[in-house]
């Protein structure tokens, strides 16, 4: 039995190893955001489709909806686009934070790579950024209808992201309200 | 030979002014590069300190082995506009901490403050060096028990044993 006791170190050193070995390859550095079940925070700006009309965050509300932080200077963002399309033909509502971005190239953008968002809010300086905690872009956010902050996921949206992810919190949110659930499932 | 050399020594010796000339005036240019990249001009010293004590101890959220004074992200130029502009709108350090926690969460603090996430990290220190007392302390009375065990008095059967023993060995000797 005593002997046995020598091990002890031997075996709290190799705990200790297997956790900082694991770390290492921990390559998922998202952090959860600090908004999580917290109101989306209030804003007024333009979009970037046009200059005058400005949007605030009653626009954002009534149904569950993606909030995409985008940008044409991310490389990431212009990988998700397609899927973030396909999604948006589903049904799916889909704003966009058009992030510290050149307004000229993100019209150009979304004319060339069609646009999946219903509009896309325009945050030049990027405060809306700061108040949501954007740190990257590609962020999205899931929000419910009242415009409660329901999760966020940092990097590219694809579908398995999509499927394991988001949709079931999406359409959780939705059963509570019927009707459009049926269509936006298929 | 020696009439090569001091000629050489000359050349090095004249070569040395320019090129001192040149690294002097070089360092100054750098550091005066260095310094346009972020500038913010401040009232007061005090100022200036509160604002290095703020991006040294605020983390950076997109590389997040740096402080916000020292890395290059966009998004920690951001946090150093936006703290700038709340520091000359006389915002305290706990309100800017405090705007930043709310966007950001606790990740930001290098210094996270006492919570139920946290305790660990403040007192797990702590808590190991007293474990660390407590075995040494048990280690060295062991050590001192079995000594004291080892010189217990011996029987007279013993006392008479090692006598023959080393009446022995003293007979080999001699």
């Amino acid at each position: 039995m005593a002997r046995l006791k020598l091990f002890i170190p031997l075996l709290l050193f190799i705990a200790l190893a297997g956790f900082l070995y694991q770390g290492i390859y921990d390559k998922d550095d998202s952090l959860t955001s600090a908004l999580l079940n917290k109101p989306f925070p209030a804003f007024s700006l333009p979009t970037v489709q046009s200059v005058e009309t400005n949007i605030g965050k009653q626009e954002l509300l009534g149904e569950a909806a993606l909030v995409n932080v985008w940008a044409t200077w991310c490389p990431s963002c212009q990988v998700e686009h397609p899927y973030l399309l396909k999604l948006a033909q589903q049904g799916v509502k889909i704003i966009g934070v058009n992030y510290k971005d050149d307004r000229a190239a993100a019209q150009q953008w979304l004319i060339k790579l069609k646009n999946p968002y219903v509009f896309s809010i325009f945050d030049q300086k990027g405060r809306l950024g700061m108040d949501l905690g954007v740190y990257g872009a590609p962020e999205t956010y899931l929000i419910d209808r009242e415009g409660t902050i329901r999760y966020k996921h940092v990097g590219v949206v694809d579908e398995q992201v999509w499927l394991t992810k988001i949709k079931p919190k999406y359409d959780a949110l939705n059963t509570k309200k019927a009707e459009p659930v049926q269509q936006n499932a298929g | 030979m020696q009439a090569n050399g001091v000629p050489l020594v000359m050349n090095m010796k004249a070569y040395l002014k320019p090129l001192l000339i040149l690294f002097i005036t070089s360092m100054g240019w750098l550091s005066f590069s260095w310094a346009a990249i972020d500038t913010y001009p401040f009232k007061t010293d005090e100022q200036r300190q509160r604002f290095k004590q703020l991006t040294d101890e605020l983390r950076c959220p997109k590389c997040q082995n740096q402080n916000i004074a020292d890395s290059n992200a966009p998004i920690a130029k951001d946090f150093r506009e936006e703290i700038y502009r709340q520091l000359l709108a006389g915002h305290s350090n706990q309100t800017i901490v405090d705007f930043m926690v709310a966007r950001y969460g606790e990740f930001v603090l290098y210094r996270p403050t006492f919570s139920k996430k946290t305790w660990l990290l403040w007192i797990g220190p702590f808590i190991l060096l007293v474990v660390g007392a407590g075995i040494f302390y048990r280690l060295i009375r062991k050590g001192q028990s079995s000594s004291t065990t080892a010189s217990a008095p011996l029987s007279e059967a013993e006392q008479r044993q090692i006598e023959a023993i080393i009446h022995q060995h003293e007979e080999t000797k001699s």
